[in-house]
């Protein structure tokens, strides 16, 4: 849809360029994102540095393509399906500095728990790690539809969103379980439940993404929509 | 009549509030100049007390079909129309009235200044004269109503009595404006009314074409995409003398259902 055939040659340069550094900046959000989740599971406070330190490298990418769109929206005028990429954009560079730093908040939670978790296995909650699972595969997945603008994938990453929830709540039950079993496991429950929070805005931001596709490809603001409303949007347009 | 296009999925700032009536219809609408064919089958509401504007590359009979609403293109031999304009439940095209009233009734703007060559208080008095029998009291009233309508009084209001062609380019495209109203029309038409203007000019024109819609119906024509999407509440983009999508201007601009029309907006027409 974006790409090709403007009689101003530029422009379309200008919006590959865009797009490409988008999705570079997505493929690092979601690598940093598996690094702290590893470092959390394996309790390695090496990797754990490491995607602390990877957000930085988000944080520029997220200024580089903002002057980008600041600079397509004052000099090209975008209109329609440019006009919606380029707000498509706009938004999923929010999304992605945000995955980076949910997944600094994970590794510092790492490297805490490491210190203060000795005898207790937080990091082993299954639903916790099965939610970390869904999450990274959403973020993957609500990028691969960003590059091809596909939005009847963007509609099942929507659907898949509740899942994470579900598991969410689930790991708070066994987390308040833990405390109540043990009060000196408090401290490193409640920099679980961090970490449990932080997986649960990830999967919201691949879930914001996915919109953001949708939005792209079939000119339909579904961000407040029902599921059957989302459907109905991409079956339509 | 109400007019029946609303927008896509997306919500616009038009589309809230009263419903829109309908000033002009026009169906079936097929112009020849000669042998040439170049309108063919065009159908589209023109609303009452908004901005209409018209896009399409140049030949695409945008221009042709404004000189239609006003009969303009009966000035020419050779030229043909067939079908409906109907505006308040006269047909336009066929009908008996005075050319001279109907143009009185739907005016016109042009690319170029097109000020008369006498003083700036007659360009404008000269028309009315021509329909109304006035006082030289009530002539004056109109007069200045007509040019602080237009946004030029404060600019000109000490010197009436000069040429009008002695004002800047966007100042006599504005008293045309003025000449315009003066003789109270329904409709106001715009031939790229900017095309000859620096952007400041351009600026005062848009703002004026904004307040006029509070009581006129305006029909514009213009190459400056931009500037439809700034001054229209709805946009027809034509092609090749057909009406290949109308809409409301933020459901054109953001959502345009046709490829073409897409591949227009965005700057894609090879």
């Amino acid at each position: 849809m974006v790409t090709g055939e403007h009689t101003l040659q530029k422009y379309d340069v200008e919006l590959e360029q865009m797009r490409s550094r988008i999705l570079q900046m997505g493929g690092l959000a979601e690598s940093q994102f598996k690094l702290a989740m590893d470092a959390f599971e394996s309790a390695d406070v090496e990797k754990a540095d490491s995607a602390i330190a990877s957000d930085r490298r988000l944080n520029d990418l997220q200024r580089d393509l903002d002057s980008m769109v600041n600079h397509l929206i004052a000099r090209r005028q975008p209109t329609a399906g440019d006009l919606r990429m380029i707000m498509g954009v706009a938004k999923a560079i929010t999304d992605l500095e945000r995955v980076g730093d949910e997944s600094a908040k994970i590794g510092r939670a790492a490297k805490w728990l490491k210190e203060k978790s000795a005898g207790f296995r937080m990091n082993r909650i299954p639903d916790l790690h099965q939610s970390g699972e869904i999450a990274a595969r959403m973020l993957h997945r609500s990028l691969d539809a960003f590059a091809r603008l596909d939005g009847q994938a963007a509609v099942s990453i929507i659907r898949d969103d509740a899942g994470i929830d579900d598991r969410f709540r689930a790991t708070l039950r066994q987390l308040v379980t833990y405390m109540m079993e043990d009060p000196r496991s408090i401290s490193a429950a409640i920099d679980t439940v961090w970490v449990a929070k932080a997986i649960e805005r990830v999967g919201d931001h691949a879930k914001n993404i996915a919109e953001h596709v949708i939005f792209i490809a079939h000119g339909a603001d579904v961000r407040h929509a029902t599921p059957e409303e989302v459907e109905r949007a991409v079956s339509e347009g | 009549m109400e007019v029946t296009l609303k927008s896509g999925a997306t919500d616009t700032i038009a589309s809230s509030g009263a419903p829109v009536r309908s000033k002009m219809s026009i169906r079936k609408l097929d112009f020849y100049y000669g042998k040439y064919h170049a309108l063919k089958n065009v159908n589209l509401d023109i609303a009452e007390k908004k901005v209409t504007a018209f896009i399409g590359p140049s030949g695409c009979g945008k221009s042709t079909l404004l000189r239609v609403f006003n009969r303009m293109f009966e000035l020419y031999p050779e030229q043909r129309a067939d079908g409906e304009v109907m505006m308040d439940g006269d047909n336009l095209i066929r009908s008996k009235q005075d050319v001279a009233l109907i143009r009185a009734r739907i005016g016109m703007v042009f690319q170029k200044p097109t000020p008369f060559p006498m003083t700036i208080f007659e360009n404008i008095a000269f028309g009315v004269r021509l329909f109304e029998n006035m006082s030289k009291a009530q002539l004056d009233e109109r007069v200045e109503w007509a040019l602080r309508k237009a946004a030029l009084w404060n600019e000109v209001k000490d010197k009436l009595q000069q040429a009008g062609t002695s004002l800047s380019g966007g100042q006599q495209q504005r008293l045309c404006i003025a000449r315009t109203i003066a003789v109270k029309p329904d409709v106001i038409l715009f031939d790229e009314p900017c095309s000859a203007l620096d952007p400041i000019s351009t600026a005062k024109i848009e703002e004026l074409i904004d307040e006029l819609k509070q009581d006129y119906t305006v029909a514009i024509v213009t190459h400056n995409m931009q500037q439809a999407a700034r001054v229209s509440d709805y946009t027809a983009y034509m092609y090749l003398g057909e009406l290949l999508e109308f809409g409301e201007t933020d459901q054109i601009f953001i959502k345009p259902k046709k490829k073409e029309t897409e591949d227009y907006i965005t700057g894609r027409f090879g």
